[in-house]
């Protein structure tokens, strides 16, 4: 089942097209990667999607149902990139104030609220005003606010942004304790790195256009340059090197990183060091990382 | 619906529970009181005065009668030595006359050990003077008496109307500048207010995370009503405050006191009681449910009318503070200029800028109620009380209507300076 299906979305600003026909599904339970360079469209993307704006064009069918942004903003949760809190107000009214917003009643928010904060450790904060919270503090309580009334459909924007490792952590295994739960979750992020330890599904986009979509396993394989790590026991003479099969890249000592050659298989250059009695340490094929595809793909776009 | 209601709820909630509004709420009644008791309490003030007189020429001798706690003593001395010695002789001032000639009379010089009070002054110098003319007139041959019956006082009763209602000219121009002028203080007071608090949620980045659960028009209509109420509030404890400690303040100052001022200033002319029962008289003669009506109407209408646009360019303003300087002048700019045409319009209630001053939204608030004390129906026929609401109502839901499209889009841009004609560009999108 899908939470979310965008249909050739379009959202033009006077001068330039932000969200240029992009369209895409995301499963239920799923943890769904939005990348893109700045100035790509995604902020314009996830406030249409959160109805802060409408599209010039196309439908968003959410929870299989049109959109409507009247009802479906109570089991949307967004935490936008440019995110704050009031600054004079004391925490705990500010969580319960922004729970109200989206529908819940105060009995039903307060329960939330106390258990929320024991479970962030963060209960002691509750009189305090958010001026006096340092910034990962806020964040917390920022991300709290977010979740408060159990979204269906939880949006993050650069989420980890201004957080120490311990806290993203936290943040991390609740956002995948959410996703288990059944929460489907839009992360967007100019962090690769994060993308594929959270991750199960990417689409780039570059200039208001989708230019990638599938799983993180599935875009690392159709992007794979055939590049194989191997580290030897001996630096055997150039003669034994099997360079009909490959060539080298790049020679690190004994470790070599080498290209497959088109005609050739793995096991062929295995079975030719071990014919030759030559000791291989390990054999591995390196995948390119979310990272290196997504430079490459927006820089072709550039090209 | 409910969600306004929560919006709301905490603008005027957050504002109310701050220590500056109890402050504010708190010195501006106790200043508006103390306006009346600083000068009260300055004729208290004169208490005691033992004052010498030293009169070379004769000419005053006796004739400065003891006023209130202002005691005179003609002393036969010699002011060169004597103004060493009158502070040890248990005498607070010296009043020293040279001998002079009536016609021309020379530089009178008061001792004092601290700075002569000001109503001390003015009283020695009006008695002074009286003295003096009263010798001239001796000399003049001029019989006293007939001056005075000579001397007319004339006051026009104004009876307007078909029920001939009597009204003062003087009365309706106090009250119609009053309130004309609180509006104006109030438009530009709140209206900054409003402007304020939607650049603080502009610049906190709150906005955004706002907008994903209220509708941007919500977010500002919350923040307008909830400072209206906040303002609302604020009238309502001064109107308390001020009536109450009114009643308190024979408490503060002493029953005698205040009956020994209202003797002394009706016991200084004797038409003030005349001119004190007159006034009693015209007070009642002014429409004052029409007036307050009509005050809450152009405040709350004013308000709505102009806090939208404030919060439209609270909207546009960025990271820069001064920016909201420039961006506030084109509204501001008609406040200003309404205030200018109130000062026409309560010396001349039917002038042409008066009437259409009044009907025009922009500056109706302020100019409407500088004319309504005038009367109504005599001075603001009917017709343009009803066009003047109507136009003001239409108007403040017209503003409203441009300010959410600007204020939607104002919010969630940052970093980027507007300029007018994106603005522009803005107001003719549909969505």
């Amino acid at each position: 089942m899908n939470v979310l299906e965008l249909q050739h979305l379009k959202k033009h600003y006077a001068t330039h097209k932000a969200v240029d026909d992009i369209s895409f599904t995301i499963p239920k339970g799923s943890i769904f990667g939005l990348l893109g360079p700045n100035g790509a469209g995604k902020t314009t993307l996830l406030r249409m999607i959160t109805g802060i704006f409408y599209p010039d064009d196309g439908e968003i069918i959410f929870d299989g149902k049109k959109f409507d942004p009247h009802k479906d903003i109570h089991h949307i949760g967004y935490m936008p990139e440019e995110r704050g809190l009031y600054k004079k107000m004391k925490v705990g009214e500010q969580v319960m104030y922004l729970a109200q917003l989206k529908g819940l009643g105060k009995q039903d928010a307060q329960t939330k609220i106390d258990h929320w904060f024991a479970k962030f450790e963060i209960a002691s904060w509750v009189n305090k005003k958010v001026e006096e919270l340092s910034k990962g503090m806020q964040q917390k309580v920022q991300f709290i606010s977010t979740i408060m009334h159990q979204p269906k459909l939880l949006i993050l924007d650069e989420p980890f942004s201004g957080l120490d490792p311990i806290n993203s952590q936290l943040i991390q295994d609740e956002i995948f304790e959410m996703a288990r739960n059944g929460t489907t979750i839009i992360f967007s992020t100019h962090r690769m790195e994060q993308v594929e330890e959270i991750c199960d599904h990417i689409v780039l986009v570059n200039k208001g256009r989708k230019v990638l979509d599938g799983s993180v396993k599935e875009i690392k394989q159709n992007f794979k340059q055939h590049l194989f790590r191997i580290a030897l026991d001996e630096q055997p003479n150039p003669a034994q090197m099997a360079t009909w099969h490959f060539t080298i890249v790049q020679q690190h000592e004994k470790a070599y990183t080498v290209k497959l050659n088109e005609a050739s298989k793995t096991n062929d250059i295995l079975s030719h060091f071990i014919h030759h009695g030559i000791q291989v340490n390990y054999f591995e094929e390196i995948l390119p990382t979310i990272n290196e595809v997504f430079i490459s793909q927006v820089k072709n776009a550039e090209a | 619906m409910n969600k306004i209601w929560i919006i709301i709820k905490r603008e005027y909630l957050t504002r109310v529970r701050k220590k500056s509004f109890l402050i504010v709420t708190l010195l501006v009644p106790v200043l508006f009181v103390a306006m009346i008791l600083i000068p009260i309490l300055m004729m208290q003030s004169g208490d005691n005065e033992k004052i010498a007189v030293v009169d070379d020429s004769k000419v005053f001798q006796g004739k400065l009668a003891d006023d209130g706690g202002v005691h005179y003593k003609f002393v036969d001395a010699k002011i060169d030595t004597f103004k060493n010695t009158y502070l040890e002789q248990g005498y607070t001032g010296l009043l020293h006359i040279p001998a002079m000639d009536i016609d021309r009379p020379g530089t009178i010089v008061y001792y004092s050990k601290g700075q002569m009070n000001v109503m001390l002054k003015s009283n020695m110098e009006r008695r002074l003077e009286g003295v003096l003319e009263d010798k001239r007139m001796e000399v003049a041959g001029i019989d006293k008496a007939k001056v005075e019956s000579i001397r007319a006082d004339i006051d026009i009763v104004n009876l307007a109307g078909k029920d001939e209602k009597k009204g003062s000219a003087g009365l309706a121009y106090a009250v119609g500048y009053g309130a004309a002028f609180l509006v104006y203080i109030i438009l530009l007071v709140f209206g900054t207010t409003v402007m304020r608090g939607v650049m603080e949620e502009k610049m906190n980045r709150v906005a955004e995370v706002m907008v994903s659960s209220v509708k941007p028009f919500q977010l500002m209509m919350g923040k307008i009503v909830g400072i209206a109420g906040v303002g609302l509030t604020q009238f309502l404890i001064w109107i308390v405050l001020i009536v109450g400690l009114q009643m308190l303040l024979p408490l503060f100052v002493g029953a005698d006191t205040m009956n020994a001022a209202a003797a002394q200033g009706a016991g200084n002319n004797a038409a003030m009681a005349e001119a004190m029962s007159k006034i009693n008289f015209v007070v009642e003669g002014v429409n004052w449910p029409l007036i307050i009506t009509c005050f809450l109407f152009y405040f709350l209408g004013g308000y709505l009318f102009y806090a939208a646009l404030f919060a439209a360019v609270g909207s546009l303003v960025n990271e820069d503070p001064n920016e909201a300087q420039s961006l506030t002048f084109p509204i501001t700019l008609p406040v200003i200029i309404s205030i200018f045409i109130m000062f026409a319009a309560v010396r001349n209630p039917n002038g042409q800028l008066a009437v259409w001053g009044s009907i025009i939204p922009f500056s109706s608030p302020v100019v409407m109620m500088a004319r309504i004390p005038y009367g109504v129906p005599g001075t603001v026929p009917y017709w343009q009380l009803a066009l003047s609401v109507i136009f003001l109502v239409a108007g403040f839901m017209g503003t409203t209507w441009l300010a959410a499209k600007i204020y939607r889009t104002g919010i969630l841009l940052y970093g980027k300076k507007v300029t007018l004609k994106e603005v522009g560009k803005w107001l003719s999108r549909k969505n």
